[in-house]
């Protein structure tokens, strides 16, 4: 019965946290309204299932008491929920956008079928993720040491596609000059990790949740063998150890010793971008960047209660994992940074994209 | 193991759980009956409920959800031809035309019963199959699953009818339209006009609306008939039960495949219908009567796709990746309860597993028990004049194309998806042959491509693969020995043969989408290419079969069930409903779906049916507060037209 009081207890808190406030915000009330939370992919999917355990503290914390739906619009992996939204979206802070890395990695690339500009959004919450590279045990490679057994090795990858989540991790194998052939159309990742099980594919990665809920049960069995974490990645472009393998190298770590040179070139410049947009900055929550500052003020403090509630880790558990959320402005100013990619990065992604995986721009 | 699985069944029998068990019961009946909507649609009633309940009673909410939708979808099947989710495509294909024949309460209490066992079969084999089936879904890569996929399209040899030339061409177009797209492999567009709408591909539901409820809704509309010619048949509801008591191993069979096609991820809910009808019409002695009204027909395809669900449910808790579609949805509801579905789960919280088998079993028993009761009611339905019921059918089957992908594009591919199916049902070619082409179409890219670049060539040689291989060339065999009896498409008119120009002139429209087909894909790169060339080709062979075979004036190819009336010059306005149905759709775009409705339902009540204008008023009010409710309760969206929002 547990459970059952946790999310009593985590209204109470936040509206405790509510009444806190400075009465300046609790100026705009959405009593009696529906924010409508667009979320551009199908229901039961990662995105979804983030927006829906946030949704109901979204209400709890938001003045007024609003009813938030989730509205899913999925298609054209996120592309076609994420338009839809940019062109029907009101600004009075009832109708809000999920993205996922995957909507912005299309925008970074100028996919033609984009009609929404990161610019005309403003972040209120952002979730990171991670993930971990492994391989099958069957290569005897257990760390960087072993790099050169692995370049001799035709190693099949199991994608959803070249542009998908798994694009840093492709740039990562490609910059250490492994011999990778990936497959593309997996469903999700989830297939992915199902081919890595058969023995199809010879190395593989997962997000975090999904490394520690199915991947470390193989790892204990002694069928995969972890290589590294993707790392963090912070505005400036360092590179940290994620909190949820910490035991882990970073890719960069694992670059340099394997090596003995620190990445460096737009290929690795590329990949910080991409995964600043892609993981630092997975999840978000964005608004109209035209809604009034007081409703863009009241979803900022109704985030920063929710994460700031004492249990909200505990509630949180490994689907959102262990990452600092960011919230307001701190998220939107990463988001803006993010979405700023110099050109030529740009043009050094979409050649590489071009030639290796034949992707036409 | 046995003291808990005694101890779930304890709690899942507890007045608490029962009373989730049996709402979410409710909710995939109602979500099982309308058509188009499936698991995730009922998920959205269901999850605002979900949060701080305690997992057990949570999950047997969703099981209860998920387990029924197979169980309800028959409704629509057999009561007015439309299929009610995937999983119920060939309960059509007998289970209409015995309510045509006034024998809707035998087909419904047949079917009802089969599912009932299957879902029981499906749940007993949960139970075993948890602890063991993890190296069975391992054994089953891209390879043996795509052929599967090509099982599945010989089942095109049965279900072609009197023309296997025919039923090629027809699943060749299938197969065209389910490429149009984004190529799986290179993520390349194809044939899709630049048109956003069609990167995603033409959704299921409005190829399925399109081809079958549509030309069915008119037919019937031209015939001025009840649903049923002839009165009711005494007892057809203990007939029905009897029905299927008298073929124990025929359930049992089709169970077993249910739950196999089920387990493996990937193939999904949507063949295994087709796979059973196939099934039952290869190992029967007498043909003759299916696609006429056998009840075997209807037993069949419902035993097995009950089952499918407890099939489905193996690699959704062993390896957290979803069997179907409704297990996607299932999927996100355990992760929503903190419930991380995985081997892990599977042995350390053996209670919730057996929580969700013992829910999936009650579910079964509830929700069959609660069709049964219903079924007599709604099989009286098949004796309302058909001109009442036909604006209901229309609006239901927009709400359902719209809920697709809430383009305004659906219901206009609907209405294409109208024409082709009206042309395709008059001229004899087969729909099942079509839709199956179309279901399986992705998987078979997706998956070949996969197992060439696993394997190289050497995936031919594995003993999988083979083995699917052997029992596909017996079916071919089978399915053209015996299958010439089966007709999906009723019968032709003695003056067929006067009108063959009309049937060249559609043959004509396939071999122009199959070129069309070949041209856009000369150009793409190797990957992306290939599939659309090689079943161009198979579509342009079968299309041009067809037409020479027509020209020769055989016979077999020969069809068209409105010939007399063509030859005299009568016109049997089918393109007339066609075009009010267009230009309702036109008047949703405008001013929105519900004020569509609430002008085209008077307006076709009183002109067609000659309503009493009170009598008209009250089925409006009715109608559109059942559909404005439904979509209030299930968070959907209606078209709201582009002049309301004007206004306000």
């Amino acid at each position: 019965m547990k459970l059952l009081t946790t999310p009593i207890r985590a209204a109470l808190l936040s509206a405790a946290a509510m009444l806190a406030l400075p009465h300046a915000l609790t100026a705009q009330d959405f009593s009696g309204e529906t924010v409508e939370w667009t979320i551009p992919f199908g229901v039961g999917g990662g995105t979804d299932v983030w927006a829906r355990f946030f949704a109901p503290q979204l209400s709890q914390a938001l003045p007024g008491q609003p009813n938030v739906v989730v509205l899913n619009v999925p298609g054209g992996g996120s592309i076609t929920g994420a338009n839809q939204f940019a062109t029907r979206a009101s600004s009075d802070g009832l109708s809000i956008l999920g993205t996922s890395a995957s909507t912005q990695y299309p925008a970074i690339l100028g996919d033609p079928r984009v009609r929404y500009d990161y610019a005309d959004w403003t972040a209120i919450l952002a979730s990171p993720t991670g993930g971990v590279v492994y391989a099958d045990p069957k290569y005897g490679v257990t760390g960087p040491e072993g790099l050169e057994t692995l370049k001799a090795e035709e190693i099949r990858f199991a994608s959803q596609g070249a542009t998908a989540l798994e694009m840093p991790v492709l740039l990562a194998l490609k910059m250490m000059g492994l011999n990778i052939r990936p497959v593309f159309g997996m469903e999700s990742r989830g297939a992915g990790r199902l081919a890595f099980e058969r023995g199809e594919a010879g190395i593989d990665f997962q997000t975090s949740s999904a490394y520690l809920n199915s991947v470390a049960p193989l790892v204990d069995s002694g069928k995969a063998v972890p290589l590294f974490s993707m790392g963090v990645v912070d505005a400036e472009g360092n590179v940290s150890r994620d909190p949820s393998f910490p035991d882990l190298p970073t890719f960069v770590e694992f670059f340099t010793e394997a090596t003995g040179a620190a990445p460096e070139g737009e290929a690795y410049e590329a990949w910080k971008a991409l995964m600043i947009a892609g993981y630092s900055l997975q999840k978000m929550v964005v608004l109209p960047k035209d809604a009034p500052a007081e409703v863009i003020a009241a979803y900022t403090e109704a985030a920063r209660a929710i994460v700031n509630a004492p249990d909200f880790r505990e509630r949180a558990g490994e689907e959102i994992g262990v990452y600092d959320q960011l919230v307001g402005d701190e998220a939107d100013a990463a988001l803006q940074a993010a979405l700023t990619v110099d050109p030529a990065i740009r043009e050094f992604l979409t050649t590489w994209l071009s030639e290796d995986y034949g992707v036409r721009f | 193991m046995f003291d808990i699985a005694l101890s779930a069944l304890g709690q899942v029998m507890s007045v608490g759980h029962l009373t989730f068990l049996v709402l979410g019961v409710l909710v995939g009946l109602i979500v099982g009956i309308l058509p188009g909507l499936g698991g995730i649609a009922g998920m959205s009633i269901l999850l605002p409920f979900l949060y701080g309940m305690e997992p057990a009673a949570a999950l047997g909410m969703l099981i209860g959800m998920v387990a029924v939708i197979p169980t309800g979808d028959t409704f629509t099947s057999v009561m007015m031809g439309i299929p009610g989710s995937s999983a119920s495509q060939a309960t059509v294909l007998d289970g209409f035309p015995l309510a045509k024949r006034g024998e809707a309460a035998r087909a419904l209490s047949a079917a009802f019963t089969s599912s009932l066992i299957g879902g029981l079969i499906g749940a007993l084999v949960l139970s075993v199959a948890i602890v063991m089936a993890r190296p069975l879904v391992l054994s089953f890569s891209s390879a043996e699953l795509f052929m599967l996929t090509l099982f599945g399209l010989s089942m095109v040899a049965v279900l072609s009818g009197r023309s296997l030339t025919k039923g090629i061409a027809a699943a060749g177009l299938g197969l065209v339209i389910g490429t149009i797209g984004t190529a799986p492999a290179t993520g390349e567009a194809r044939m899709t006009f630049g048109i956003d709408y069609l990167y995603d591909g033409v959704p299921l539901v409005v190829v399925a609306m399109g081809l079958f409820a549509i030309p069915e809704i008119i037919d019937l509309l031209k015939r001025g008939t009840a649903i049923s010619n002839s009165t009711p048949l005494g007892g057809g509801w203990m007939r029905g039960v009897r029905d299927v008591l008298s073929h124990p191993w025929l359930v049992a069979r089709c169970a077993s495949l249910g739950c196999v096609i089920g387990a493996l991820p990937g193939l999904g809910g949507a063949v295994v219908d087709w796979i059973a009808y196939s099934h039952v019409v290869q190992t029967s002695k007498d043909r003759s009567q299916f696609g006429k009204g056998d009840v075997r027909g209807v037993i069949a395809p419902e035993s097995a796709n009950n089952a499918c669900q407890g099939g489905a449910l193996i690699p959704t808790l062993l390896f957290g990746v979803p069997g179907s579609g409704s297990m996607a949805v299932f999927l996100g509801g355990m992760v929503l309860l903190g419930i991380q579905p995985g081997v892990t789960m599977v042995e350390t919280r053996l209670d919730l597993t057996y929580t969700i088998i013992w829910s999936l079993a009650l579910a079964n028993v509830v929700g069959a028990g609660l069709c049964v009761l219903m079924a007599r009611q709604v099989a009286r339905l098949t004796q309302v004049p058909f001109v009442f019921l036909a604006p209901f059918m229309v609006m239901i089957a927009m709400f359902a194309a719209f809920q697709a992908s809430r383009s305004m594009a659906d219901l206009v591919a609907l209405i294409i998806m109208g024409a082709v199916g009206i042309y395709i049902r008059r001229f004899g070619w087969p729909r099942p042959a079509l839709l199956i082409g179309f279901v399986l179409a992705p998987g078979a890219e997706g998956y070949l491509y996969q197992a060439v670049q696993f394997y190289g060539m050497d995936w031919l040689m594995r003993p999988g693969v083979i083995i699917i291989g052997l029992i596909t060339v017996v079916s071919v065999f089978l399915g053209l020995r015996y299958g010439a009896e089966v007709s999906s498409e009723g019968a032709s008119d003695v003056a067929d043969q006067q009108t063959r120009g009309r049937q060249m002139a559609f043959a004509s429209v396939l071999i122009a989408a199959a070129a069309f087909c070949l041209w856009e894909s000369i150009g793409l790169s190797f990957l992306g290419m290939v599939f659309p060339l090689t079943i161009g080709i198979l579509a342009l062979a079968g299309a041009l079969g067809v037409a020479f075979c027509i020209r020769r004036g055989r016979v077999a190819e020969i069809h068209d069930d409105d010939a007399s009336g063509a030859v005299s010059g009568t016109w049997s306005g089918r393109e007339m409903y066609l075009a009010v149905f267009a230009a309702l759709v036109g008047l949703v775009w405008l001013i929105g779906f519900v004020p569509a409705m609430a002008l085209f339902f008077p307006a076709f009540l009183i002109v067609a049916g000659k309503a009493r204008p009170l009598q008209a008023a009250l089925l409006t009010i009715g109608a559109v507060g059942f559909i404005s409710g439904i979509t209030w309760a299930m968070t959907l969206r209606l078209p709201s037209g582009i002049i309301p929002p004007l206004l306000f």
